[in-house]
């Protein structure tokens, strides 16, 4: 059974392993940190959020101070699309995320149903017109 | 459940005694303020609910009250005097007799009321036995320390004891973000406060009406205080007067189902809040959850202060743990109190996780907090808050991400997975004398205008409210035009490419173009982090915010150029600030922390609104989406192919569908062969301390130990000695210039 942890990586119960949400790529063991199954890269921030006022002519850009905030993106090995993105300052050590207890999430996901797709939520409702 | 978990024995009943007949100075109450959790039930709540436990008839009186409420906030909004009143950064709601918060107004601000828990027990604590206090009805309690119990000085609440037979039977609140209260600065929030006799009024919980009437003796010593008297009075006879409906429908309750139904009905509303988001919780996967962020500046000078959250949900119960983050600032104002944390993540709660779940306290009831103490978020007695903003926002937003990751697996959601709202005030606050003569201070509705994450399947919406309260308003732009001496010469323009990029983006943030005109003395400050680095991120692979500066033009007066060349005028910051339109006039930008500085007619003051986070790869968002963006000018053609990789035609804007897979295709190839795998990228770039560049705070990779400003020396977290005391930036400029003159002076010699 699949669990939609989040939009772009699953976990199988079954196996323990973190998925691609993807293209189905094995990630890595469901007790360890998925990063260390995905591909990182650091972007300058300004490759992202690029200078909206000149640089050549202004301290603040609306782009991020590279010496204050560096940019990694995580992708797939396989399919190349992007889990995450974690804004930190330069070498400050990534997170460990997300770090479920799987023996307890078997346990929860053995009285539900399989899903084949996340759950979104409810549907936005415009309430009636009042005035 | 509830209490903090570092709070350390109660002292005996002996000692509580001789404390209680000798203390000089009545201070905030440790034993209330480290409890956030429910009052134990009284024993004639015990008693009502015995009499009167039938849940249905209890949701009928809890409607009935409720109805009450919300009436009474459509009078505070209507008819409140502050700038906060009228665009909904206010609340009322009512109380248990023992203080818990018990129903909120279906508006307003839910922050602003769960705080006001703690000023009611406090007067149930030390004044209702005062000889020279006590409590009777018709009594109404004034407060807006933040010590006591606010999310911060600038808010006013009032309290009234609802009594029933001579008993209180519950207490009425209303609160308003005044803006104005004799601060160093205008507005409220004072960036400049260097330590908390800064921060203007220092109002612990009093008795300021007695049967019903305010004393006039008290209301001219406030009036006294502050740069807007007449706002003063004003507003306190609103909330007053609120009070006194909330307490009148009351009454008709008591009248038509009994005073048990109605006590009941308020402890009830608690308890059913605890038991359902417990059994909400159980849904959750067990685990922990982590986000750090960085704000970028104090308001004075610009640092990077760690906010460090490990959030772990096990069973029916969650635990926030902020520890590792920056130790406290003593002589500035960015820090927060724990309280103002904890109200802000019931606000979380309600609105955004569970919106259908009752506006009361008991959503807390389940949920722990250990912060370092001292520590920016659990500031010591002394230490100034009144811009805690600066750093409860940042913590919010750690929250909300955490919260996603735990919430996303669900198959029971009761509203959806968000990405990051925007998170910081990009508004202007101002002050000085009106083109009426009249002395104001206080703060532009575009607080408001905060943009919203993306969801799992929709954008976020443009300039749609703030965090802290999801049904207010960004106001009437004229409106204010009328009352105050500038004019928004661009206003509620979305600005291009200040867009959180996702598979679904963020919504947009607007620009302000702000000109003083028509007043002798008036000036304009700012108080918003994020000009180094972003203030949010965005979620399962979008982006977050850009930063956003302050932008001027001086030297120039745009009044006297639309008159004589307004073919010259643009209407954007970007060909504002990157054509420079205006000869001979100065063109800077600047962090958007500008303490309050004069204006000079004609001047040009811009700023925008900040952008919700994106959720997903931005290569998954379809392409006519992208093109809508740019064909609404939100996005430009360089992000339709740098960020999104569309291809269309430039003229009709045709989406080339074949191109545009092939060259997304082409991206994430480049992004495979430019990364590397997870240990060996470790390897190469993380560092074991923070670069030196740029003075840090909190921890880095252990959260025991945390930087006070320099990259070589670590301290026990809470025991940072000697204490974080920032030097006077002008002192610092001071000292810079003298230096570079007794340099050159040198060279001459």
């Amino acid at each position: 059974m699949k669990v939609f942890i989040t939009s772009m990586l699953t976990i199988d119960l079954d196996s323990e392993r973190w998925e691609c949400a993807s293209c189905g790529h094995d990630i890595g063991n469901a007790r360890d940190n998925y990063k260390k199954g995905l591909l990182v890269r650091e972007r300058d921030p300004s490759e992202v959020h690029a200078p909206i006022l000149d640089k050549e002519k202004y301290d603040f850009t609306f782009s991020p101070d590279p010496d204050w905030c560096a940019i990694l993106e995580y992708c797939c090995p396989n399919c190349g699309h992007l889990a995450e993105v974690e804004y930190l300052p330069p070498g400050h050590p990534p997170a460990h995320d997300i770090e479920l207890d799987i023996d307890a999430l078997k346990a929860q996901w053995a009285k539900r149903e399989p899903l084949d797709k996340p759950v979104l939520g409810p549907d936005f409702v415009a309430p009636p017109h009042s005035h | 459940m509830g209490d903090d978990m570092d709070i350390g024995g109660a002292p005996s009943a002996a000692v509580q005694d001789f404390l209680k007949e000798t203390s000089l100075y009545l201070a905030p109450d440790p034993e209330i303020m480290n409890n956030h959790g429910l009052e134990p039930r009284t024993a004639f709540e015990d008693q009502c609910i015995g009499k009167e436990g039938d849940p249905v008839r209890l949701e009928i009186v809890r409607e009935r009250i409720l109805a009450g409420v919300n009436e009474s906030y459509e009078m505070l909004e209507n008819m409140g005097a502050a700038p906060g009143a009228k665009w909904g950064d206010c609340v009322s709601a009512v109380y248990t007799a023992s203080g818990d918060l018990s129903l909120a107004s279906s508006g307003g601000v839910v922050i602003f009321c769960n705080l006001v828990q703690y000023p009611i027990k406090f007067v149930n604590k030390y004044w209702s036995g005062d000889p020279t206090v006590g409590i009777k009805e018709g009594d109404v309690f004034i407060v807006n320390d933040a010590r006591y119990g606010q999310a911060h000085n600038t808010d006013q609440s009032m309290m009234m004891p609802v009594f029933h037979e001579g008993r209180i039977v519950a207490w009425a609140g209303a609160t308003v973000h005044e803006g104005e209260n004799g601060a160093i600065e205008p507005g409220g929030m004072p960036s400049l406060a260097e330590q908390i006799w800064d921060e203007g009024l220092k109002m612990s919980p009093f008795k300021v009406a007695e049967n019903y009437r305010l004393r006039r003796d008290l209301v001219t010593f406030l009036q006294n205080s502050v740069r807007e008297p007449k706002l003063q009075y004003a507003d306190m006879k609103v909330k007053m007067y609120v009070c006194r409906r909330i307490e009148t429908r009351i009454h008709e309750a008591i009248a038509e189902y009994g005073v048990e139904a109605v006590v009941a009905a308020l402890r009830m509303n608690l308890e059913d809040t605890d038991a359902e988001v417990r059994r909400r919780l159980l849904e959750w996967p067990d685990g922990t959850t982590r986000h750090a962020w960085w704000t970028d500046g104090t308001l004075r000078e610009n640092v990077q202060i760690k906010i460090n959250l490990a959030l772990t949900k096990k069973g029916d119960e969650i635990t926030f743990d902020y520890r590792g983050s920056s130790p406290e600032f003593t002589n500035r104002s960015n820090n927060s109190l724990d309280i103002t944390v904890k109200g802000m993540l019931a606000q979380l709660f309600l609105t955004f996780i569970w919106p259908d779940i009752p506006r009361n306290q008991g959503v807390l009831a389940p949920v722990k907090f250990i912060f370092d103490n001292p520590s920016v978020l659990k500031p010591a007695f002394g230490t100034p808050n009144a811009q805690s903003m600066m750093t409860v926002f940042t913590a919010w937003s750690a929250g909300q991400v955490c919260a996603m990751k735990f919430l996303y697996s669900n198959p029971k959601k009761y509203t959806r997975v968000l990405a990051p709202w925007f998170n910081m005030i990009n508004t202007f606050l101002f002050g000085g004398l009106t083109q009426h003569g009249e002395m104001v201070g206080n703060v532009c509705a575009d607080i408001n205008g905060m943009g919203g994450g993306a969801l799992a399947d929709r954008d976020g919406e443009h300039g749609c409210a703030p965090i802290f309260a999801t049904m207010s308003d960004i106001g009437e732009q004229e409106f204010i035009e009328e009352e105050m001496p500038f004019i928004q010469i661009v206003s509620k323009k979305m600005m291009k490419d200040n867009q959180g990029f996702g598979r679904q983006r963020g919504g947009m943030g607007y620009q302000m173009v702000l000109a003083m005109r028509d007043s002798p003395a008036f000036g304009f400050m700012l108080t918003a982090m994020g000009a180094k680095f972003p203030n949010i991120p965005g979620l399962f692979g979008g982006y977050g915010c850009p930063t956003y500066p302050l932008s001027r033009v001086s030297g120039v007066d745009v009044f006297e150029i639309l008159k004589t060349d307004p073919g010259s005028f643009r209407y954007s910051i970007e060909e504002l600030m990157n054509e420079r339109p205006f000869k001979d006039a100065k063109y800077t930008t600047h962090p958007m922390t500008l303490g309050y500085t004069l204006a000079q007619r004609g001047e040009l003051y811009m700023i925008s609104q900040g952008t919700g986070g994106g959720f997903g790869d931005p290569l998954d968002r379809k392409p006519e989406d992208v093109i809508r963006d740019l064909d609404e000018d939100l996005i430009s053609h360089d992000v339709a192919w740098r960020v999104y990789r569309v291809v269309y035609d430039n003229e009709t804007l045709h989406v080339d569908e074949e191109a545009t897979e092939e060259a997304r295709e082409a991206m994430r190839k480049e992004r495979i062969a430019k990364s590397k795998p997870f240990d060996a990228f470790c390897e190469g770039w993380v560092k074991d301390k923070p670069s030196g560049k740029v003075p840090y705070y909190g921890c880095w990779d252990d959260k025991t130990m945390v930087h006070a400003g320099s990259p070589d020396t670590l301290h026990p977290a809470a025991q940072v000695n000697p204490p974080v005391i920032m030097a006077n930036p002008l002192q610092v400029k001071i000292d810079r210039l003298e230096a570079e003159l007794a340099a050159c002076r040198k060279g001459q010699g």
